[in-house]
């Protein structure tokens, strides 16, 4: 009998009886299609068997040396509380709030996640979150369509984490090129038929862009500006949606997030009030009961498929509420000054090592560009510079496919471990 | 529930728990010059406004979120037999799993040789899903069960783009489908039609017939449906479809009544969609994460999402399918969750189908036990889940309000849309005879208690009835 199942032989036997059937087997005389062998999988493992084999697989990776990838997925610092909360069954094991009354503890964390979220992206609303940073990116296409009344047409640079642009693809819509140079995007010639035009600050290069010439452009071609953030970098950038941006969308990973070989994150979607009616996905909404105590609740549920079904602003259906507690328990413990602090003391770190690889004669692809904890360097043989930073008991840096390797530092990487990263990459 | 100090708990935020100045974490110290920002960048590009972000201690972030937690439910804490949702206990060793180090440190982009063992999982997690359904091919990208049947029905179309045929236009739902069906065809560039129900709540296989043709690219299924029914004509539906040159998928929100029983491949599924944090207990988190995992026939196998872990030798790859979708995510999916399906599957093996029996004993024992004093509109051998109609001139909604008083989180109401008054009940395998025998008195209790006897409730909970219409009318969604 399964381990998790409480029913001796008795319960069993009293249940069948009471259901009126003999044998469980009776239980599927409806099936046509019965299959009536064993599975083929593997005989079941005790506890402890299994956690041993986890360990066991969990070796043959190369993890827990100092890391320079990021691309997209950051290795920060994440405070033991934000775990330890995550852990808390009543969180861990609920279901998405249906049943309000007995789901104020969620409701209100994503209530507080929203207004960080809006908070950090200068915009009015924030959904509860939705599943990662492409999907986000992905859905804010769609979502610049609805209100443009367009066809899904977004205009985009090399600029943009390519992976982005390919699943805004797999979503059905057609993205133009812009020209990207020395680092940035040309918002100079954005055509006059697209529904949205997307700019990456920092860009998947490190390079800080120009939002509110990207918002500029769209907005005389009466398309929405879409910035795609890292919610790290927003606590000393200035927020998109000062800059003009309708849309802002992002990873919400380097919040408290482990880097878990790629998920679960969240994805995090804020726009302007006017344009809360074409959100996707869960929106919290505070109210009160009927003793008049404030309380939160799912709301403008109007727009979603369980309701509108075909008509639906898109089919998701659950959010990431439980990486959207982490974001919200790390940025409550860090605070505006904490988060700030995580920015400076990655600007400081990777400036220090883009200086320590420069004078060795190493050059920056784009040096005349700004960036904060990520850029890239060129290197003849990026395979073979990171095979010796692996010797040395260092992850390099992500090789880009043409001849440089992007780098990313974060508040975790000390100074021995960037003098010995210069001092490799220099003699390798 | 423990006593709290009013004053301090309900609806207090964050944010006005703290006080300028106060920390909660301590970083490193700066080791290396200092480079400002404002010397990088100019001050257009430099944040100007302080965000209005908590300024608090550790300490009252522990309490806040734990006192949180203590006005939320969780399986951990309530009967929580919400009808297709499945929600089972999720055994901790999968938590001590997603922990690892060497999981939880490792960055998606490494390069494949420093992820091996990441690799072997996902590879061997598609592997177990093809032996449970039956089907050659296996996805773990997509993101949660919307996003797996997004990529299931961006596969149909794919296909039918490959081969030429450019005049499929429309994916069929039944009435009872999930809300998610019916938005996925629409999402993916397709009419949804509706298909009704025969009296047993299964697909009309008549009206099938009829609306089948070259038109008709996929009929999306839920089998066993959302009212617990097998869909007895499976093959026949199958056929109809396979004979018109159309896909049968098929949701599997509610594979926890197949395991081990019936194979998606013997009833003629080309593709579905597993709910990983369903069947295979990886939590549902309040609303996720989870994981929408498909699996298909070699037809469609070409056009998965990219990509797929594969293994040469002894060696374990990321490789994109010939003519793939394309990516449905930034990364592979999530890991995390793959990780303790993965386990899960480990710890039972072939005794999944135990799994199954003892889900679908314990909802046909449910509804043995209420089919005297509730409607059930099916009254037949339901699979995981039943659905039934209170008394009459009682409604569903004063009921589940009422149970919450009694402690139990209440089924999923007014689903499927075609029964009035539903209440889909689903118990699952981690629920003990005592545990529904307790659940079946409090519904006999409230089918016999007048609906303005129920209308203060709840009473115990966190909080009375809510204001719903005002929370959409004076839309208030953040501090």
């Amino acid at each position: 009998m399964a381990r998790f199942t409480p029913h001796t032989e008795e319960d069993i036997r009293e249940m069948l009886d009471t259901v009126g059937v003999e044998t469980l087997d009776d239980l599927f005389a409806d099936v046509p299609t019965k299959f009536e062998g064993a599975l083929d999988l593997p005989p079941a493992l005790s506890e402890h068997e299994a956690l041993t084999d986890v360990h066991k697989a969990a070796a043959e990776n190369r993890s827990g040396m100092p890391l320079f990838i990021g691309a997209g997925a950051y290795d920060r610092i994440v405070p033991s509380a934000v775990g330890s909360m995550m852990q808390r069954g009543e969180y861990l094991t609920a279901y998405t709030p249906y049943q309000p009354e007995v789901s104020q503890g969620g409701l209100q964390v994503i209530f507080e996640f929203q207004s960080m979220i809006s908070e950090l992206t200068g915009l009015e609303v924030s959904n509860a979150s939705v599943y990662d940073g492409a999907t986000a990116v992905a859905e804010a296409a769609l979502m610049t369509a609805r209100l443009a009344k367009r066809d899904a047409k977004v205009a985009v640079s090399a600029g943009l984490n390519p992976r982005y642009r390919q699943v805004i693809e797999t979503y059905r819509v057609e993205t133009v090129e812009l020209p990207f140079e020395n680092g940035a995007t040309d918002f100079s010639a954005v055509p006059d038929d697209v529904s949205g035009v997307f700019v990456q600050s920092p860009n998947y290069l490190g390079v800080v862009e120009d939002i509110e010439a990207a918002s500029g452009a769209a907005h005389e071609n009466g398309a929405l500006a879409v910035a795609v953030c890292d919610p790290t970098a927003l606590a000393v950038l200035e927020a998109p949606g000062a800059l003009g941006a309708d849309i802002a969308v992002g990873e919400a990973q380097p919040l408290g997030m482990p880097l878990l070989f790629g998920g679960p994150y969240a994805g995090y979607m804020a726009t302007t009030g006017k344009n809360v009616r074409q959100l996707p996905g869960r929106i919290c909404g505070e109210t009160v009961d009927e003793d008049g105590r404030l309380a939160y609740v799912l709301t403008l549920r109007a727009r979603e498929q369980d309701i509108r079904r075909a008509k639906a602003n898109s089919n998701i259906c659950t959010n990431q509420a439980l990486t959207a507690l982490a974001a919200t328990v790390y940025t409550a413990l860090m605070g505006p000054e904490g988060l700030r602090e995580v920015a400076e003391l990655s600007v400081s770190k990777a400036h220090y090592l883009a200086d320590r690889l420069q004078e060795k004669g190493v050059s920056l692809r784009y040096p005349e560009a700004p960036y904060l904890f990520e850029f890239a360097v060129e290197l003849e043989d990026v395979d073979k510079t990171n095979a010796a930073l692996l010797e040395n008991g260092i992850v390099g840096g992500l090789d880009t496919g043409d001849g440089a390797m992007l780098i990313a530092v974060t508040e975790k990487r000390t100074k021995e471990e960037l003098d010995k990263f210069a001092e490799v990459v220099a003699n390798a | 529930m423990l006593r709290e100090n009013k004053e301090r708990t309900e609806g207090t935020l964050i944010r006005d728990r703290g006080r300028p100045g106060r920390r909660g974490f301590t970083l490193p110290k700066l080791d290396v010059p200092e480079t400002k920002v404002g010397d990088i960048l100019p001050a257009s590009q430099r944040r100007t406004e302080k965000p209005d972000l908590p300024e608090v201690d550790e300490p009252t972030v522990v309490r806040h979120y734990t006192n949180l937690s203590r006005r939320n439910w969780g399986i951990d804490t309530n009967f929580y037999p919400l009808g297709s949702c499945t929600m089972k206990h999720n055994p901790r060793v999968n938590e001590a799993a997603a922990q690892v180090p060497g999981f939880a440190g490792l960055h998606p982009m490494q390069p494949q040789a420093q992820s091996q063992g990441a690799l072997r999982v996902m590879y061997e997690l598609q592997g177990f899903l093809s032996e449970v359904s039956g089907l050659a091919a296996v996805s773990l990208a997509p993101l949660a069960g919307a996003q797996g049947e997004l990529t299931s029905i961006l596969m149909v179309k794919r296909y039918f783009e490959d081969v030429g045929d450019t005049g499929r236009t429309t994916v069929l739902v039944p009435e009872t489908a999930h809300g998610t069906n019916p938005a996925t065809a629409s999402m993916a560039g397709f009419e949804a039609e509706e298909i009704g129900l025969d009296e047993h709540g299964c697909v009309d296989v008549d009206e099938l017939r009829e609306k089948v043709d070259g038109t008709t690219a996929a009929l999306m299924i839920t089998n066993p449906n959302t009212g617990g029914v097998y869909e007895r004509n499976i093959h026949e539906i199958s056929e109809i479809l396979h004979d018109a040159g159309a896909f049968l998928y098929m949701d599997g929100a509610n594979m926890n009544a197949n395991m081990g029983r019936m194979k998606a491949s013997d009833a003629g599924v080309d593709i579905m969609h597993f709910n990983l944090h369903k069947t295979f207990s990886t939590p549902h988190g309040g609303g996720g994460p989870g994981c929408g995992a498909i699996a298909c026939t070699d037809t469609l196998a070409p056009f998965r999402p990219d990509p797929v872990a594969a293994k040469g030798g002894d060696k374990y790859s990321l490789e994109k399918p010939d003519k793939s979708i394309g990516r449905m995510t930034s990364f592979f999916g999530n890991f995390g969750v793959i990780l303790k399906a993965w386990n899960y599957i480990k710890l039972h093996g072939p005794d999944l189908r135990d799994v199954t029996d003892m889900a679908v004993l314990n909802a046909n024992y449910v509804r043995a036990r209420l089919r005297d004093t509730y409607r059930v509109p099916y009254d037949e051998l339901c699979k995981h889940e039943v659905v039934v109609q209170p008394p009459k001139g009682k409604k569903a909604l004063e009921i589940a309000k009422g149970l919450l008083d009694h402690g139990f989180h209440p089924p999923t109401i007014y689903f499927p849309l075609v029964v009035k008054e539903a209440m889909l009940i689903e118990p699952t395998e981690t629920e003990s005879k005592e545990t529904l025998d307790d659940f079946v008195e409090a519904l006999l209790q409230l089918a016999d208690t007048d609906d303005e006897d129920l209308a203060e409730s709840p009473t115990t909970a966190p909080t009375r009835r809510l204001d719903e219409a005002r929370a959409a009318r004076k839309l208030k969604a953040r501090w």
